[in-house]
């Protein structure tokens, strides 16, 4: 009888039963299937009983509402738009818009979360005391409620166009928001930027050649003129040749608004304002929260290297910080995008108010339109919060973790 | 995030049940209305200091409770933003939506409810500051104006700038209050509603006398209320409680006479108040439906003047409003 190696127990079959089935095997692999079954039978009803009951009651039903006219106007668009324009225009009239205060505001809270964050830490006792009355302050208020304060109490005391405040006769704030003159290119613009792009590119080189010689050699070169003087240098030189890059087309009063030059709405900035400063309380404490919880050993062997209070918390204590920061922060740049649909109650033109607001109400297809934009605040989380898991990975890699 | 809870309410209930077509029924079980108004437009619908909804639209409501029930207090009022008032009726949140709503072809198809009649004829105007200097709404070029989102009026400006080729800036809120409150505080130099809200909302503001409506009418905006399709008795009622108010009108039957009418002996009378035939009966309701009516609200003009003409602070004209035999428009089908 020959003696041979046993057969190794069928890996697959195995491995699937107990992914479908998990510990009861087949059989709850169709205990599973039976209530997958059930659930998509479920699903069709509701749909289909949802159908026939609109269409019994001659409620407009589907998607083909996006391809009518609109027929309604936006006070502000990233895209040519007008009233002849569609739905679906409407639609990415108003998702770009929500992504505009949701990026600039991110971008904001960040700071003002870093900054406050690392203030209320700070050992000098005034500053650290401002920064936790700032928290405490902006954290404990409605968002709504700062919202509504920063449009009607600080933005609307501003003086009509008539009497606008005017800087040097170019940039005028009024209560109809900021005018600022808009760039108009000129032929010389090219060469300036391709100049820059060099000078970008040549700095680039530098870094790296730099980087080289502190690993091969041990040498620490400083470069920063060099970088700094090839940054200014070349593009001045690009203009000097070539004539200025660009010229500006300067806002006058006329009628009753400005004509000409670009305008920042003060809804836009009541939102941005409210959203930055109230998001920045929440990051302010997610800051102090994560750079607490590295040891402060780390800060101590820092300083006994020699190194300052503020190049040991970048170079140590931060990065290490940043891996404790990172999930909660996702969560409130989540906030900060979901939030930004409080942009209704100023007229702020952002998804909700254009699309499921105005169109919902002129089409009157709530369900479609309650759907689209409650999937599209969900992909805009989701993608947030992948970026972020990302950034979160690399972190993690770069330290070995 | 009432839309998102309606919206839900909608597909839930469409999932549910099939659609009924029992609102009579259903208001008779429930012992009480429920009447969709505006969130407060004085003169339409607007709640008084000690929490009483008194207004045009109201009038409306009060009287078919009145028909039903012989009693006009018994209807639930439900504040909605226009944005929030058609899901409202759809997900039968109320039975009737009478909130200064413009009759169009759009929302009487695609919406699944339908319009009963005109309780008011109204035309979107401006209204601008009185130190603008402005007279006329052809002046407005390259102004920025103020209006409530989710309305005919965001679109008929649209119209209105386009087709006189003239340059605005639209501000849009989704309230009244906002709209109003942000054209007071100078965010915008007009603002534009129908004609009649115009009014309203200049008792409202801090100087009346400071601001000035425009001549302009630039649409035509018949309001009226609104039910859903599918339950034509409920439909009829609806219609014919507004055609009984101006049919009293026309008809000299007021709140005071009343009673002395019902004895009267012209045929027409005898119809309409019931004493001859049984014309409420066929609609669901009592004999003496239209006597309810008009003790609970008064005739149609005696509704009008209370709320917005003479015998109101807005004081406003008759106008289209009045009886087609007057100068006006108001015209309701024979009750025979």
């Amino acid at each position: 009888m020959a003696i041979g190696a046993r057969p190794p127990p069928r890996q697959f079959a195995a491995r699937l039963q107990r992914a479908l089935g998990g510990g009861a095997g087949w059989k709850g692999f169709f205990l599973q299937l039976l209530f997958v079954v059930l659930l998509a039978w479920t699903t069709y009803a509701i749909v289909d009983n949802v159908r026939s009951n609109l269409e019994t009651q001659r409620i407009a039903a589907g998607f083909g509402f996006l391809t009518n006219n609109a027929g309604f106007d936006v006070n502000q668009s990233l895209i040519p738009y007008s009233q002849s324009d569609t739905y679906a225009r409407v639609f990415v009239v108003g998702l770009l818009n929500t992504l505009l205060v949701s990026v600039i505001g991110i971008f904001f809270a960040t700071l003002i979360g870093f900054l406050v964050g690392l203030g209320r830490l700070s050992p000098n006792w005034l500053l650290s005391r401002i920064s936790g009355g700032y928290v405490e302050l902006l954290r404990n208020i409605p968002l709504l409620f700062q919202i509504l304060f920063w449009y009607l109490a600080v933005l609307s005391a501003l003086p009509p166009p008539r009497q606008s405040i005017s800087l040097f006769g170019v940039i005028f704030l009024s209560n109809r928001g900021l005018v600022v003159p808009t760039p108009v290119p000129h032929p010389g613009l090219a060469a300036v930027i391709a100049a820059l792009l060099l000078a970008i590119a040549v700095s680039l080189l530098l870094r790296l050649y730099v980087r080289r010689q502190l690993f091969q050699s041990g040498r620490i070169m400083r470069i920063w003129p060099a970088i700094f003087g090839v940054l200014i240098g070349l593009p001045l030189l690009a203009v000097l040749l070539f004539g200025t890059p660009f010229g500006f087309e300067i806002p006058r009063l006329r009628g009753f608004n400005f004509a000409g030059g670009s305008r920042i709405i003060p809804e836009f900035v009541a939102l941005t304002v409210a959203l930055s400063t109230y998001t920045g309380a929440f990051i302010a404490e997610v800051v102090r929260g994560g750079i607490l919880a590295v040891h402060k050993g780390q800060m101590e062997a820092g300083a006994s290297l020699g190194l300052t209070r503020g190049a040991a918390l970048r170079l140590i204590v931060v990065p290490q910080a940043l891996r404790v920061i990172l999930p909660p922060l996702t969560n409130q740049y989540l906030n900060l995008t979901k939030n930004s649909s409080l942009a209704v109650a100023i007229g702020y033109p952002d998804l909700v108010s254009v699309f499921a607001g105005t169109s919902l109400n002129q089409t009157g297809q709530a369900i479609e339109i309650i759907g689209i934009t409650m999937g599209v605040y969900l992909l805009i989380s989701l993608v947030t919060s992948a970026i972020m898991g990302f950034y979160n990975w690399r972190i993690g890699r770069s330290m070995g973790a | 995030m009432k839309r998102v809870f309606l919206a839900l309410a909608l597909a839930a209930g469409f999932a549910m049940q099939p659609a009924t077509a029992q609102t009579l029924k259903t208001v008779k079980d429930r012992g009480m209305l429920t009447c969709g108004v505006s969130q407060g437009l004085p003169g339409f619908s607007a709640p008084d200091d000690k929490g009483n909804w008194t207004g045009i639209d109201v009038d409306v409501c009060r009287a078919v409770a009145a028909a039903i029930f012989n009693d006009p207090t018994k209807v639930k009022f439900v504040p909605l933003s226009a944005k929030d008032r058609f899901t409202a009726l759809q997900s039968g949140e109320i039975d009737v939506l009478s909130r200064n709503t413009t009759w169009t072809l759009s929302r009487d198809t695609t919406l699944g409810a339908n319009f009963t009649g005109v309780t008011y004829y109204d035309g979107q105007g401006f209204m601008v500051k009185k130190s603008l200097k402005v007279n006329s709404a052809l002046e407005l070029n390259s102004a920025s104006v103020c209006v409530q989102t989710g309305t005919t009026t965001e679109q008929n400006l649209a119209d209105f700038f386009k087709s006189n080729n003239m340059k605005y800036e639209v501000v849009a809120f989704a309230g009244a209050d906002e709209t109003v409150k942000a054209y007071e505080s100078g965010r915008c130099d007009a603002f534009t509603t129908d004609a009649s809200g115009l009014y309203a909302y200049r008792l409202k503001m801090t100087n009346p006398a400071d601001h000035v409506v425009l001549p302009e009418i630039i649409s035509k905006e018949p309001l009226g209320p609104m039910v859903r399709h599918g339950d034509d008795q409920w439909f009829d009622i609806v219609k014919w409680v507004l055609f009984a108010m101006v049919d009293s009108e026309e008809l000299g039957i007021t709140q005071r006479n009343v009673d002395e009418m019902a004895k009267s002996d012209k045929p027409e009378v005898k119809r309409v108040l019931g004493t001859d035939g049984n014309f409420g009966e066929q609609l669901g309701l009592t004999k003496d439906w239209v006597v309810r009516i008009v003790k609970a609200v008064g005739n149609y003009g005696e509704t009008f003047d209370r709320n917005v003409g003479a015998g109101s602070p807005l004081k406003i004209a008759r106008g289209l409003n009045q009886l087609w035999n007057k100068g006006g428009i108001q015209y309701a089908p024979p009750i025979r």
